[in-house]
């Protein structure tokens, strides 16, 4: 079948099988492979990407069921060369050590960050707990979405 | 990990869903928000030819107020529901529970249709359908009913949703005002289900004391319910610590408790008790505010 | 020109972050080759049981399918996965089950095609008959006469007995004011790192040649391995661990689909990949931990610990991996902690039962030595009437006493126990904290202190303290390039740990460049020398040892010829800010980049001197480093639900110097949140008959943001003598002092109610029936 969406942007349109799940869309069909599978069972939150702004688990959503939609993938975070304040937060903030589960935390914090623009530690912790990271404890990560909420907050002049 | 082959259909309509339906008979499920279902396809324990998905529907996505109802469409997500104003204003024990379930990626997509058709006896929802008294209304090609939440919930992962029906909306009489609720999960240390949940509905009579309540527990047995020997032993008694604990502790009377490594059937009954004292007892304080 | 500052020591973002935020990063699965085919496995379903035939005729003529192997096809045509670690009893270990299956995700046959959709269907297909057979999960069961044997070859399920023998134990026993006996269980784990295994390999057939790219954590100790059961030339394979999305010692092995996937993309003549899916990750992907030990502790009634004695029963699985029945002896060797206790004996029974093998996971035999040791300690203090600080203090090896023979025969380095408890002690506020307790429980709420003052091994080696296979040495190459930039190739194999800038602030510090002039690569045969890679915390305190002596030999090289064209010794000169100068006098130098010219140069300064500037060295430590600290967590249960809640956590730890705070910060953390997962939630759980329950991660409880505690952390700073860096390793502290921490505390706020000792993971339930049980009582 056809498949028309929208990817970080850019209109796409391709032939698939109705069976391939959105995460193999997007990093085999359209070669982003930025997002990553982590346990294909809708548990891990590596593959989180955004649905017309939602964060999702690209694992569990057919790339047919996305026809029409806009997605964003970690690789459509940066804007002008100049990283996301998300991207920011967890370079600054050491939020990451082997960088798996990265993208897909990122993408659950701009959900986030567009539902609230001033989280508290249990929020973050709250909002977060789709994505499982087995590296950092999770501290830095919180840390890392403050300072986003900081810079974004400072960006918009709040 | 990867579903089996089949044919990708959307619906622009009720009509043409349910004409989808009736063209590709057993062949067929409805899509919703996919997430029950194609994890299941994924492990090919479900392995459907078709797929009608019903989320492009727009009156099946809407969530509205008609007739002195509030009517959800099926298709309405869990986050949808959480965060209507409607439904936050005059059905606050539903947006609770959709709250409740699962993360945001997952209340992103899921639905409170698929939700209740799939009825996996660990959702949220059904103890908050339940005490509120839902109407659920399925339509098959030709005519439709509704039928009582109290009567859609049949046994483990078993609803009255025939084949060849859909499930297009949910209606609900507002919540009085004046009438406290509350809906608190255990969640699954793993998989964020509810290890039990229970809603509670509670109202006071001018003396204090509890006019009326509803109690829908989940996660407790094969499927959710109404703890109606907890609701007798609250009408007419004061709303104090005590009559809430004694009628608590009858939540899982008569019922068969499911167990695993997390909980054994005996603890999960203790939490459905300790669980039904606590949502009560913040129902009747929300009551009395 | 500006100046160039210090990067050791100083809160420095990583260089590694920028690929990896910016999801360009390339993991294994990301790897693409024009043409690569994709394998899927499949796997048992039974725990034991015999394979009567395989039909994989449908199969082999599905869509896309272009091979279908089972283990016949394999028989006598490639050799077994290698267990380096000595043993009783090495069966052998094929790469696809041979006529028996012996654990739940054995791996049966393996399908290739064109995607791994198409795999998956063809996979389906396979039609295995199995006549299944008893099976024991039970390592105490599976010693028992009549049980059922997995090998039988052997007879029975033992693969080894070890015993460290010691009569002085028995002596104080004899003699001691109090035997304290009891038996505890480091359950099994499963790893979990966030990415799955997986991996590609591409048969180049005109040359010969194997590339092979795979998520592991030892590079070099794999090309060994792959090339024997191949029976290929080591210098024709070249293995690349590419971004490695975590490993925790599930990735310091060698696995069957590694040598699969490379047999079948010599077959083939086409690149083949496969990616472990998460089931077959918590089924097929070494565990960790699975001990059960039964103590002997003699005291003195003041809380002098006279000796330890232990039994330990440990479960070894279906099959040996690389390092299996290595683990446990850490565990013997360090179960008297940081205690000056004169004597300690053990016995270890290691055993086959009907699992996934277990091997080394963060920590590998310390987490369950501490875990001993701690729990020990608290058990003499609630025996005796002591309070578990004093208990501690009356039996640490004092700081004057090192370095510090213990009885088992290892050698501290360096310590000052009393200083790291001393700090946690007054972040916590104890008098304070225990004053609290006493109120909250006038009210019902049950609050406990739990303190654990660790001690755990770092930098692995020396060789001698690991199996030949896998020395403990470690090396390093450093380069200055012509433009005067730094390259450094570390045999090490970072993922996550973050030496890519930690070894580049180093060398940054060494010659005064800035960090962004130092590259560091890694992971790839055929570019970095020999090297043994990244586990047991070695990273810095031996592969970082190695990058210094290759640092000094740079350094050495350039004074020697700055000081021809300076007319000053060589001894006088330093690097600073790009230049070479004189100690004395820093305004006295001469750019850096002038030496380096001079030295790849036409015409050498110093006749004779080989031109370039390139050193390569390896490092073999001369005894492992010992870190240590003290965790107090403060917790609550709802004695309602068993349910436990964090107050506080706190976590002092001594690593010795620190090269970055920040990174040093994130290995505390990400290692607390694995020992509070041990403490509270993870469990793997086999049935009684063999069957995995803990198949997915809906059952799994691999912890969330919200199921952890915020971290209080604060440092002590001993150095290590052993490093010229002195710094000791960090990367496992959080998991080996947290465990026991979060146990001691759970059970503190337990003690009123009688319970002396709870199994972990301490469920909710665990607690809940405890509690009730002694309330009843
Ligand atoms: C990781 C994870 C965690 C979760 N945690 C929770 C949790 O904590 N609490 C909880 O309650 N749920 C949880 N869920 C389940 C989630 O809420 C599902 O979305 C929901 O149960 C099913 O809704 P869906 O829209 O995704 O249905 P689908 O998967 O699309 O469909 C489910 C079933 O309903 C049928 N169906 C769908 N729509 C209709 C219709 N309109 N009429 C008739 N039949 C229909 C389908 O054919 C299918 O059989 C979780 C799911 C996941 C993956
Ligand atoms: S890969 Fe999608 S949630 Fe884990
Ligand atoms: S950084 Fe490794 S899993 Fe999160």
């Amino acid at each position: 079948m056809r498949v028309n969406l929208t990817v970080n942007g850019q209109p796409r349109s391709d032939e698939i099988e109705p069976r391939l799940l959105l995460v193999h869309y997007l990093r085999d069909v359209a070669g982003l492979t930025g997002t990553h599978v982590g346990c294909e069972s809708t548990l891990c939150g590596a593959c989180t990407v955004l649905l017309d702004g939602k964060a999702v688990k690209s694992c569990t959503v057919l790339a047919a069921q996305a026809g029409g939609a806009s997605v964003t993938t970690v690789e459509g975070l940066a804007k002008d060369g100049k990283f996301h304040p998300i991207q920011d937060g967890f370079w600054e903030e050491h939020g990451l050590q082997c960088g798996y589960c990265t993208p897909g935390m990122m993408m659950a914090a701009v959900d986030l960050l567009s539902r609230t623009t001033n989280p508290s530690e249990d929020e973050i912790r709250h909002a977060l707990e789709g994505n499982l990271c087995r590296c950092t404890g999770y501290q830095h990560i919180i840390k890392a979405v403050q300072y986003a909420a900081e810079k974004m907050r400072a960006a918009a002049g709040r | 990990m990867f579903p089996g082959q089949f044919e990708y259909h959307r619906a622009a309509s009720i009509k043409d869903a349910l004409d989808l339906l009736k063209r590709y008979g057993d062949d067929a499920k409805l899509l919703s928000g996919g997430h029950s279902l194609i994890p299941m396809m994924k492990l090919r324990l479900a392995q459907p030819a078709h797929l009608i998905d019903v989320t492009k529907i727009a009156e099946m996505r809407a969530i509205s107020e008609s007739g002195g109802k509030i009517v959800i469409g099926a298709a309405a997500s869990h986050d949808a529901v959480a965060n209507s104003s409607l439904v936050r204003d005059k059905l606050g024990l539903l947006a609770e529970a959709a709250a409740a379930i699962g993360d945001v990626q997952v209340r992103n997509r899921g639905t409170i249709g698929g939700s209740l058709t799939h009825a996996d006896p660990a959702a949220d929802y059904p103890a908050a359908v339940l005490a509120l008294e839902g109407e659920i209304k399925l339509e098959r090609d030709g005519g439709a009913r509704t039928i009582k939440a109290a009567d859609f919930f049949l046994d483990l992962m078993t609803t009255a949703v025939q084949p060849g029906e859909l499930l297009s909306q949910i209606a609900f009489a507002p919540i009085p005002t004046g009438t406290g609720y509350s809906y608190q999960k255990y969640p699954h240390p793993a998989s964020g289900f509810a290890m039990v949940g229970v809603a509670a509905l509670v109202s006071l009579d001018r003396s204090g004391k509890i006019a009326s309540s509803r109690v829908g527990v989940t996660g407790l047995g094969a499927k959710a319910f109404r703890a109606s020997a907890v609701e007798a032993a609250l009408a007419g008694k004061a709303a104090d610590a005590a009559t809430i604990a004694a009628a608590a502790a009858r939540t899982a009377d008569g019922i068969d408790a499911l167990g695993d490594i997390h909980a054994s059937s005996e603890y999960r009954a203790e939490l459905a008790r300790v669980y039904a004292r606590r949502t009560i007892q913040a129902a009747v304080a929300r009551a009395k505010a | 020109m500006a100046v160039v500052p210090k990067f050791v020591g100083e809160r420095i973002k990583r260089r590694e972050d920028p690929r990896l935020i910016s999801g360009t990063a390339t993991y294994v699965d990301d790897v693409r080759l024009p043409d690569t085919l994709a394998a899927v496995v499949l796997r048992s379903p039974y725990p034991h049981a015999r394979i009567n035939s395989i039909d994989v005729a449908a199969a082999r003529s599905a869509p896309g399918v272009v091979a279908v192997l089972t283990g016949g096809d394999l028989k006598d045509k490639v050799g077994g996965i290698p267990c380096v670690a000595p043993a009783e009893h090495i069966p052998f270990h094929p790469l696809l089950a041979q006529g028996k299956v012996r654990f739940v995700g054995e791996s049966v046959a393996i399908v290739v095609a064109s995607d791994a959709y198409k795999a998956q269907d063809a996979a389906d297909l396979i039609d295995v008959d199995y006549n299944p057979l008893d099976a024991v999960s039970d390592p105490e069961k599976a010693l028992e006469d009549g049980a059922p044997v997995l090998h039988e070859e052997f007879g029975n399920n033992l693969v080894t007995r070890a015993l460290v023998p010691n009569p002085a134990v028995d002596e104080a026993i004899a003699k001691a004011d109090k035997v304290i006996k009891f038996r505890i269980v480091n359950q099994r784990l499963a790893p979990v790192p966030m990415e799955p295994r997986g991996v590609l390999a591409n048969w180049h057939q005109a040359s010969g040649h194997l590339t092979i790219w795979t998520s592991t954590q030892i590079p070099h100790l794999l090309r060994s391995g792959l090339a024997a059961v191949l029976g290929l030339p080591e210098n024709r394979v070249r293995v690349i661990a590419p971004e490695v999305g975590g490993g925790f010692g599930a990735k310091l092995n060698f696995y069957r689909e590694e040598a699969l996937v490379a047999y079948l993309s010599r077959m083939l003549g086409r690149p083949v990949k496969w990616i472990e899916r998460r089931r077959e990750n918590l089924a097929a992907t070494t565990h960790g931990r699975d001990q059960i030990t039964y103590l002997e502790v003699p005291v003195k009634k003041d809380g002098t610990v006279l000796g330890i004695k232990a039994k330990f029963i440990c479960d070894m699985g279906a099959y040996l991996q690389l390092l299996t029945p290595a683990i446990p002896g850490f565990s013997g060797l360090m179960m008297t902690g940081c205690y000056k206790i004169p004597a300690m004996s053990f016995e270890q029974v290691m055993v086959f039962t009907n699992k996934m093998a277990t091997d080394a996971y963060r920590g590998a035999g310390r987490p369950e030595a501490a875990y001993i040791a701690e729990r020990t300690m608290d058990m003499v203090a609630g025996e005796l009437g002591l309070d578990p600080v004093e208990v501690r203090r009356r039996n640490f090896i004092p700081k004057e006493a090192f370095p510090y023979a213990t009885c088992a025969g290892l050698v501290y380095d360096s310590g000052d126990y009393n200083a790291a408890l001393n700090k946690a002690l007054e972040i916590v506020d104890y008098p304070k904290m225990r004053a609290e307790q006493a109120d909250a429980l006038k009210h019902g709420r049950y609050v406990g202190i739990g303190i654990a003052s660790y001690v755990e091994i770092c930098g692995l080696g020396p060789s001698v303290m690991l199996p030949p296979k896998v020395p403990g040495w470690e090396s390093a190459t450093v380069r200055m390039e012509p433009d005067s930039r730094v390259t450094v190739l570390t045999g090490i194999s970072p993922h996550g740990q973050g030496q890519e800038t930690t070894f580049a602030q180093m060398a940054a510090d060494a010659f005064g460049i800035d960090i962004d002039d130092v590259a560091v690569v890694h992971g790839d045969t055929a570019i970095v020398q020999y090297g043994v890679g990244t586990f047991g915390s070695r990273g810095l305190s031996v592969g970082g040892a190695a990058l210094m002596m290759s640092v000094g030999k740079v350094q050495d090289k350039l004074k020697k010829i700055a000081s021809t064209m300076m007319e000053a010794p060589p001894d006088q000169l330093t690097f600073a800010n790009r230049t070479v100068a004189l100690k004395s006098d820093a305004a006295k130098s001469i750019p850096l980049q002038a030496v380096v010219d001079a030295a790849y140069g036409w015409k050498m300064p110093i006749p004779g001197m080989e031109p370039g500037l390139d050193a390569t060295s390896v490092f073999e430590p001369a005894g492992c480093t010992f870190p240590f600290g003290t965790h107090i967590s403060v917790v609550e249960i709802d004695p309602d639900t068993g349910v436990v809640k964090f107050l506080r956590y706190i976590a002092v730890d001594d690593c010795g110097n620190i090269i970055s705070p920040l990174l040093v910060a994130g290995q505390v953390h990400g290692g607390i949140a694995q020992g509070i997962a041990q403490a509270l939630y993870e469990e793997v759980v086999y049935d009684e008959n063999g069957q995995l329950v803990t198949a997915t991660l809906m059952d799994y409880a691999a912890p969330r943001a919200q199921m952890l505690p915020r971290y209080e952390l604060a440092h002590t700073v001993t150095p290590s003598p052993l490093n010229p860096m002195g710094v000791k390793g960090v990367g496992e502290a959080g998991t080996i002092g947290s465990t026991p921490c979060v146990v001691n505390a759970v059970m503190d706020a337990l003690k009123p109610l009688g319970i002396r000792h709870i199994d972990m993971p301490l469920r909710p339930e665990k607690l809940w029936r405890a509690i009730k049980d002694a309330k009843k009582a």
